[in-house]
């Protein structure tokens, strides 16, 4: 399909090349799934076939890790999800960390047929795996955002097409994450990624602050600047560059120690920024400015929707008569760009379930709720909830009325139960013990505390192993869970930040027992609600101000009477 | 002294369910663990990992697992190996789900 037909589109649709290239690909995997079940591959041979499309064998089942491309999607695509979830799976998917969705109960030979289902409304699991470029991520307010300066989608984008199979970049030392927004603040943790990239203006001149050599896992790094201003056009070519160093200079001795930021740590920021700038300038001139007519393309396929300009007298009636509506209001919207409209976080965090976990029900509703009053728009955020980028206020009443028919108006966003937890060993290979339980665990504690709101903002973030998808080095309080001679541990840190004050968590001590953890927990919440000076002062901000001393007191008490004695 | 050998049982996924699976006594594979074989001499176990690990079209990652044996037959003694056997823990939609349909 030609490009002109994204115009007055509201997200990029597959062209012509896109649909074949998908088809064919599909077709690839499908003969080599026959293959491995004919017995002419070997698992050694198929592994890397199938991670190459997204396809893992995890503990109990195959997952098919399925990229939505910078979290963004339309009502077609997430009713999709959920006719997919249905068919295939065990009637709900889950929502990740890096705005991809998850089918944890697959069987092998029905993969093919889910990935020409998805492929039917644009969508595919190409690349959410293996040593290679991976989904690109970005602000899941994008488009909408009050202090952005520029939607970073129609960037992202260009990435993804660019990334796709890239022939250079698919055998890389080991996976490669990037992030664009569009603002100030950081709403996709830029800072905790391969490259990071955040749209700025130079002379009223378009371009990027380029960061690199974030990331968490085993050694948590914030990212470094390697350019303060890199113009607009300069993009493509200077990615290809920082890659192409990467590449040449990182490690492939130990997967440990082969993500760029050891390169980065090992070289130094100074010696990288020259080598990239070297390789940049042979590599610029080979881009004649096509990617400059494909990203002006791509724009226009990203127009902003044609908001509506009418009363918001329901919004204030139900504000005003409706305690449980305010609270929601309070809790889950965001100031849009436009007065009239409001950023909607519908919470996949009700308390007791499992963070990220949508059903197939629930998906529809959202996919209905997206069409009759969000510009038929989506988009998944890295703290595993949903958003509905564009509501005008009138129609705020009837979408919380209809959301609560459904168990999706938890108005928790940004306090103690919108925990982000990775799947952990409930589900997956690599975890070391155990995240979604205890997430559930104090989701339900506070809210039987009824201490939420008065607690505020507070961001708990628990990661399964050290490999870190549940971003726990950046969680206010992060949680990590080990075996322990083969129990259950779970160590705390504290004082992380994924905004863009970005900051590692401090290990507090010792580690928990799945038992002792959520006490613990609720030891150190309660500490900070004493130490606070005022109801404003957030756990951060306290943190911030005391040092970590007092949160260690609330959080070891047996600790600090034998130092007393 | 030399430590005792810790029982185990053979364990893999099934290639196609992908779904857990143990080999029994008499060469099959079944998806309770309590139907494993108990494997209690090191060099058996050794030559049934073997013997499961020539099942390439049949499955995927043959290893050997520490179980307690019981009166119900092998139990797990890890964490991991008790979520394999039984299911996620954040609420019963694994093999514990089918154990109550059954």
């Amino acid at each position: 399909m030609p490009m002109a037909s994204n115009r007055m589109r509201k997200m990029y649709k597959y062209s012509e090349f896109d649909t074949a290239f998908l088809a064919a690909r599909n077709a690839q995997f499908r003969d080599q799934v026959e293959r491995r079940i004919d017995g002419s591959l070997t698992e050694d041979e198929f592994k890397p076939l199938r991670l190459m499309n997204g396809l893992y064998l995890q503990l109990h089942a195959y997952m098919l890790r399925v990229a939505i491309p910078y979290g963004s999607l339309n009502g077609a695509q997430m009713r999709a999800l959920a006719d997919i979830s249905e068919r295939w799976d065990k009637g709900y998917g889950h929502f990740t960390t890096r705005q991809n969705i998850q089918y944890n109960w697959l069987a092998l030979r029905d993969v093919p047929d889910m990935l020409d289902a998805l492929a039917s409304v644009g969508l595919h699991a190409i690349q959410t795996s293996g040593n290679t470029i991976r989904n690109v991520t970005s602000d899941p307010f994008a488009g909408a955002a009050a202090d952005e300066i520029g939607d970073p989608r129609p960037v992202a984008e260009l990435i993804r097409q660019w990334s796709t199979d890239h022939p250079e970049f698919q055998f890389l030392g080991r996976k490669f994450k990037i992030a664009v927004i569009g603002s100030k603040n950081d709403r996709a943790v830029i800072r905790a990624h391969d490259i990071g990239l955040r749209l700025v203006e130079q002379d009223g001149a378009p371009g990027f602050e380029v960061i690199i050599g974030g990331g968490l896992g085993r050694t948590p790094m914030i990212g470094k600047v390697i350019r303060d201003f890199l113009p607009r056009a300069d993009l493509l070519p200077y990615l290809e560059a920082v890659l192409s160093v990467y590449n040449l200079l990182g490690r492939r001795d130990n997967k440990y120690k082969a993500r760029i930021k050891i390169t980065v740590h090992e070289n130094g920021l100074d010696a990288i920024r020259a080598r990239v700038e070297q390789q940049f300038a042979l590599l610029r001139p080979g881009f004649s400015g096509v990617d400059q007519t494909l990203l002006a393309e791509i724009e226009t396929a990203f127009a902003p929707p044609p908001l509506r300009a009418f009363s918001q007298d329901r919004f204030d009636a139900a504000y005003k008569a409706d305690p449980v509506f305010r609270a929601w209001a309070d809790t889950n919207l965001t100031a849009h760009k436009d007065a009239g409209h409001a950023i909607v976080t519908i919470s996949l965090k009700a308390h007791g379930e499992t963070p990220g976990d949508a059903s197939a029900a629930q998906m529809r509703l959202m996919a209905d709720l997206a069409e009759r009053y969000g510009y038929d728009e989506l988009r998944i955020s890295h703290e595993q909830n949903v958003i509905l980028p564009h509501v005008h206020r009138s129609d705020l009443p009837a979408l919380h009325g209809a959301l609560k028919q459904d168990g999706l108006a938890t108005a928790n966003i940004g306090l103690i139960s919108d925990i982000i937890a990775c799947p952990g060993m409930d589900y997956c290979a690599l975890a070391t013990a155990r995240s979604i339980p205890i997430a559930q665990q104090i989701a339900t504690r506070f809210d039987e505390l009824k201490l939420e709101h008065e607690i505020g903002p507070l961001k708990i973030k628990i990661s399964g192993c050290i490999n870190a998808c549940g971003h726990h080095h950046v969680g206010h309080i992060g949680i990590l869970g080990l075996d322990r001679a083969g129990v259950e541990n779970y160590q705390i840190t504290l004082g992380g930040d994924g905004t863009a004050d970005a900051a590692i968590g401090e290990r507090a001590g010792p580690g928990f027992s799945a038992v002792e953890i959520i006490p613990a927990i609720e030891r150190l919440v309660l500490g900070y609600l004493d130490l606070r000076d005022t109801p404003d002062e957030t756990f951060l901000q306290a943190y911030r101000r005391l040092g970590a001393a007092p949160f260690k007191s609330a959080l070891y008490p047996d600790l600090q009477r034998e130092k007393a004695a | 002294m030399p430590l005792a050998y810790a029982p185990k049982v053979v364990t893999a996924s099934d290639l196609l369910a992908g779904d857990v699976i143990y080999l029994t006594a008499d060469d099959q594979w079944s998806r309770d663990m309590s139907a494993a074989e108990v494997i209690t001499d090191e060099a058996h176990a050794q030559l049934r990992l073997l013997h499961a690990e020539r099942q390439t079209s049949r499955l995927v990652g043959a290893y050997l697992a520490d179980v307690s044996p019981g009166l119900n037959g092998p139990a797990p003694t890890h964490f991991r190996e008790d979520f394999r056997a039984t299911g996620p823990s954040n609420y019963a939609h694994g093999k514990q789900q089918d154990a109550q349909n059954v």
